[in-house]
């Protein structure tokens, strides 16, 4: 059994509107300094196999085809072996 | 005196248009905007937070919006007696305020709910219902995010404090889960604070107001506060 987190953010050079309107947020609390705010996504779950290859390429091909869009999002992951 | 209301507009809002027409034109009073950077309400005896999605509802509904300038007005106002009415986002940015116990999530059904439902006067000893003769009042309500939950100690606290104002119930007053739209704890559509003078509501008594939409049920909610506050 293998743990896996992914964390999908939005590629730098794209918009991200929810990160902007919470920055509102955090001037209006007066946080002047905070700067670039950008909401990504943390996604974890459980893979049931023993052989680290498969978990590997289910991990990869589960966040390329669903958790993230490659067209706007990157994505980040840790994997590691569990009892 | 003659009553008026103040209809905070933030940027998202999308019922204070309905909430302003409600009041003024189909009710009479005076009520006028009040935009989120204002500091002042603008001689408003009742202020409504109306309906929307302030700031998108990022991160969570109405956490943004309780941080607008006017928000601290709003506070003050409603800690010396003042009467606020949240009204779907408007009861979610209360909630985030803490003026009012609890928090929504996401409807049990994940989905969307438009729909008009019947509600439960739960408690009449308050401004708010006092002069609604009868036990249940339909109105709709427009909502993805109001399923209503607070921890069982809150409950039972807004329990022996009556602030219970309204549940979701059958159109013979029956409360129960079948007639849950958003599997918000114990049936909760609307609860007040322990003085009675703050109140929040997922469905949109505004939205029942005008005789043309054949639904007038909300009117009722407004005319009782107007006729309460003037005693």
């Amino acid at each position: 059994m293998y743990k896996a987190t992914v964390i999908v953010k939005r590629r730098p050079k794209i918009l991200d509107p929810a990160g902007k309107a919470v920055e509102q947020g955090a001037k209006l609390l007066g946080f002047n300094n905070v700067k670039q705010t950008r909401i990504g996504k943390y996604i974890e779950f459980f893979i049931d196999t023993n052989d680290m290859t498969v978990a590997e390429k289910e991990l990869k091909e589960y966040s390329e085809k669903l958790l993230s869009n490659p067209i706007m999002e990157d994505f980040e992951f840790t994997l590691e072996e569990v009892k | 005196m003659k009553p008026k209301f103040g209809v905070v507009v933030f940027p998202g809002s999308n019922c204070d248009y309905d909430a302003y027409y409600a009041v003024r034109k189909v009710l009479g009073y005076e009520a006028e905007f009040i935009w989120h950077k204002e500091k002042d309400l603008k001689k408003s005896n009742i202020v409504i937070l109306p309906g929307g999605f302030s700031y998108g509802d990022y991160l969570r509904t109405g956490a943004i919006a309780r941080f607008s300038p006017i928000m601290e007005t709003v506070f003050n106002f409603a800690n010396n007696g003042g009467v606020v009415m949240g009204i779907c986002n408007g009861f979610q940015i209360l909630l985030e305020l803490g003026l009012l116990p609890g928090i929504m999530m996401q409807n049990e059904s994940l989905k969307f709910v438009c729909k008009d439902v019947y509600l439960k006067i739960e408690n009449r000893e308050n401004i708010f219902t006092k002069n609604i003769k009868q036990g249940l009042i339909k109105i709709p309500i427009k909502h993805g995010e109001g399923n209503y939950f607070a921890d069982d100690e809150t409950l039972k606290s807004l329990e022996d404090n009556n602030q219970i104002l309204f549940k979701y119930s059958s159109n013979d007053g029956n409360v129960s889960e079948e007639f849950n739209p958003n599997g918000s704890r114990m049936n909760i559509a609307g609860i007040i604070n322990k003085k009675g003078n703050v109140m929040g509501m997922m469905p949109h008594p505004e939205n029942a107001c005008d005789p043309l939409l054949n639904k007038t049920d909300g009117a009722m909610i407004f005319k009782s506060v107007v006729a309460n506050i003037l005693n």
